[in-house]
């Protein structure tokens, strides 16, 4: 019905124009090889990322590497960059020779041969730079080496101190507490709201469910396991499922104008998120500088100090890149060599998996929370207890499913409903693995 | 039939004045008359030179991916193993195992279920209030009725993202200002994004943005009966809203067939709503519409070859269904000029 004639004769004339310029690019790169068949001569390596002013960071490298140099090319976040990067494998061109990609992505990269293996490339020392579990997301346990990391993201709580301190509350220590704490706060104001329940991010669930013990993928000889319903996850479930249905905590999706007024206003009291959560605060809530501080996650075992993990990401080499060798080099400096660290957590704002790096770059707090001295003392503490978790070649099924029947089951308020999304959500999953030809271990 | 004679009145004459004027339409005189082999080379080949451009951008971009869509739809990817390292995806034949289980996957059969509930709203609705618009613009005793117009047709020139953004600020509790007015008010309203509501919110969107184009085809149809017709009915005692009940809707029809076969197609596409305000909300599932479960398919899940036998599937329905409404349909719609 909105296709007017007007707009069909635009389409057209765009159309056209595309065509036109598809084919005077293709005529382009046409040339370029021709230009450039000298392996002695400069290369140009092009660098997918959407990490914030990641640019500056580069311009280091470009000035110090005349022989190597990198073009950023700022893409659409995390999942928007990783469908474009699959389309350009299965085209056989216009992939980049770098790529950032998340965490949970890596596998499905691997899966689509995507990305390149640089266990060649890279120095003897560069697994030593990164935590264990870092670095199992980047081999996924195997001898490759897929990527580097860049960052990562432990969780942590981010709560409200003047409210806190407004209506007597203390800091949860335990998930018990915790529900303790949302019913105290619910019942003195009940427009407020320790946290919310959001049917919409389901990797900010994997890093509850992996703070608990889970870990929904797992490779048991030559099949995946899928272990999704596992007593942990179920437990996570249950606990929130409880929360929402008696109301103690809210069941609104995160992300939204509401919550991010929520946030600004004093309603969303308290947020479970990851080490990246000043920036976002800063941004949807402007209001509340100096008024948040951080702690550790409530635990489930006090004696067993435990976080996972939300987002983070790695950077690397693709399959088509015609010059493997001087990526991996770029890549290992940028997240390993001192000043490359520093600069991402200066220029980017990200908190770099490299250790030995961190210590020095991360000695000041975020402007967000300059209030809080010891903020990253207590993010190192955190980060050393993210718990092992391995993700699996089907993780984008999983998230899909978790929204669907996540969303049913916030909506519906039962804390059954929470542990029959899980069930349906480790159906899914395995119906998916097995259709497409997966060995799936029972 | 049982129709009341004013509207059959002129239709008989309209007809009966056109047939005389096609009926003695002669062959083209030029086929007669002889004349050299290079001009008529050059005549020949001509209005294949005018098609060309449009026969190759139509094989380029319609005709191409539909080929390779369907193509698409019985192929599949198998993976062995792990599905680890280069090598162990390989597409392969499916037959028509994509089509079977697109068919038989109760998500599909829910989404094609929602949008058929979808359609009574928005289609009934949308039109009527259209037809409403138009009669009342087309009143003698209407004013502004340029402004009146263009006010009814902007919400058309609103993308439906962007129309969908914006009522979905209007419709989050949180930061609307309705919500702010009710609660001040003292009434409690539900959100508009529980489950049992959403549907009236997307619906809403819809209408709101499909109004003032539908508006305007039945107002334009509408401006070209002419006024002698009036004259003779309100000689004959007619009232405004008789007229516009026994003349003006009977000559529209076949403009409202029109723009229903219109809206049925937009129906059985919609999207863009849904989409925008999925993350807002819990009561919008990724498969909400047989659309958005392709995207999901296509794009999450990076299953292109199920998707594609989904959205042949609703293609194929699409075009049987306006297609067969149509056939249905035909004698009242294009009785004017066929009869």
């Amino acid at each position: 019905m909105r296709l007017t004639p007007g707009t069909q004769a635009g389409a057209i004339l765009a159309a056209t124009a595309l065509l036109a310029a598809g084919c005077s690019a293709g005529a382009d790169s046409a040339d370029g090889p021709g230009d450039a068949p000298d392996p002695t001569g400069p290369v140009e390596l092009t660098f997918w990322t959407w990490a914030p002013n990641i640019e500056k960071v580069v311009d280091l490298w470009n000035a110090d590497n005349p022989d190597i140099q990198v073009v950023v090319n700022k893409q659409d976040g995390g999942d928007p960059a990783v469908t474009k990067l699959l389309t350009a494998i299965e085209a056989g061109s216009g992939a980049p020779d770098i790529m950032q990609a998340e965490y949970q992505k890596i596998p499905q990269l691997v899966s689509n041969d995507a990305v390149a293996d640089i266990s060649g490339q890279l120095s003897d020392d560069t697994p030593g730079h990164f935590a264990d579990g870092v670095w199992n997301a980047v081999t996924l346990g195997t001898d490759a080496v897929y990527a580097v990391p860049q960052d990562s993201g432990p969780m942590q709580f981010y709560y409200r101190a003047d409210i806190f301190e407004k209506y007597n509350l203390d800091v949860p220590a335990t998930w018990d507490e915790y529900a303790e704490v949302a019913m105290m706060l619910h019942e003195q104001d009940p427009d407020k709201y320790l946290g919310t329940f959001s049917a919409n991010d389901a990797g900010w669930f994997v890093g509850l469910t992996q703070q608990a013990g889970a870990s929904w993928y797992g490779i048991e000889g030559d099949a995946w396991a899928v272990d999704i319903d596992s007593p942990e996850v179920t437990r996570v479930a249950e606990y929130w499922g409880g929360l929402v249905e008696d109301g103690v905590i809210d069941n609104k999706p995160m992300y939204t104008p509401e919550w991010n007024q929520g946030l600004n206003d004093g309603t969303q009291v308290g947020w479970l998120s990851a080490i990246w959560a000043p920036g976002v605060l800063e941004g949807n809530a402007p209001d509340t500088a100096g008024k948040w501080e951080m702690a550790p996650m409530p635990q489930w075992d006090e004696n067993a100090e435990a976080t996972g993990a939300w987002g983070g990401s790695a950077t690397a080499v693709t399959s088509q890149s015609e010059h493997p060798e001087q990526a991996a080099k770029f890549i290992e400096w940028m997240n390993t060599d001192p000043v490359a660290v520093q600069a991402l957590v200066d220029e980017s704002g990200l908190y770099p998996a490299d250790i030995p790096g961190s210590e020095d770059a991360l000695a000041e707090p975020p402007a967000f929370f300059s209030n809080q001295e010891n903020f990253y003392e207590i993010a190192a503490q955190t980060a050393q207890t993210t718990q092992p978790f391995t993700y699996g070649p089907n993780i984008n099924v999983a998230y899909s499913a978790y929204n669907d029947e996540f969303a049913k089951a916030t909506e519906a308020r039962s804390a059954d409903a929470f542990v029959a999304a899980v069930e349906a959500m480790q159906q899914v999953t395995v119906d998916d693995l097995t259709n497409s030809g997966f060995d799936v271990a029972e | 039939m049982t129709e009341p004679r004013p509207q059959d009145a002129p239709r008989r004459r309209a007809t009966g004045a056109r047939r005389p004027a096609s009926a003695p339409a002669p062959e083209p005189p030029s086929t007669r008359a002889p004349r050299r082999g290079v001009a008529r080379f050059g005549r020949q080949s001509a209005p294949w030179a005018f098609l060309a451009p449009a026969v190759v951008l139509f094989a380029l971009f319609l005709a191409a991916p539909i080929g390779y869509s369907v193509y698409l739809s019985f192929r599949t990817e198998k993976v062995s193993g792990l599905g680890l390292g280069s090598g162990s995806r390989q597409e392969v034949w499916n037959g028509a195992a994509n089509y079977v289980s697109a068919v038989a996957d109760p998500e599909f059969l829910a989404s094609v279920g929602r949008v058929a509930l979808y359609g009574l709203i928005v289609v009934p609705v949308m039109l009527g209030s259209a037809l409403l618009f138009a009669l009342l613009l087309d009143a003698r005793r209407t004013r502004a009725r340029r402004f009146g117009r263009i006010a009814i047709f902007l919400p058309y020139a609103v993308p439906a993202v962007i129309s969908s953004l914006l009522w979905g600020f209007l419709y989050l509790p949180g930061v609307s200002p309705f919500y702010w007015v009710f609660e001040r008010l003292g009434w409690s309203v539900p959100s508009l994004f529980s489950s049992n509501l959403v549907m009236f919110a997307v619906a809403n969107i819809a209408i709101w943005g499909g109004i003032g184009f539908n508006m305007v085809v039945i107002y334009t149809s509408l401006r070209s009966i002419p006024s002698e017709l009036y004259e003779a009915a309100e000689l004959d005692g007619a009232s405004q809203v008789g007229i516009a009940w026994r003349i003006k809707i009977p000559i529209v029809v076949p403009s409202i067939i029109m723009t229903f076969v219109f809206s049925m197609i937009a129906t059985l596409q919609v999207f863009a709503e849904p989409t925008t305000l999925r993350p807002l909300s819990n009561s919008i599932s990724t498969t909400w519409t047989p659309l958005m479960k392709v995207y999901r398919d296509a794009f999450t899940r990076g299953d292109l070859y199920s998707a594609a036998a989904t959205s042949v599937v609703i293609a194929v329905a699409t075009f049987v269904i306006s297609f067969g409404f149509l056939r249905l349909v035909q004698a009242r719609a294009f009785g004017q000029e066929e009869r």
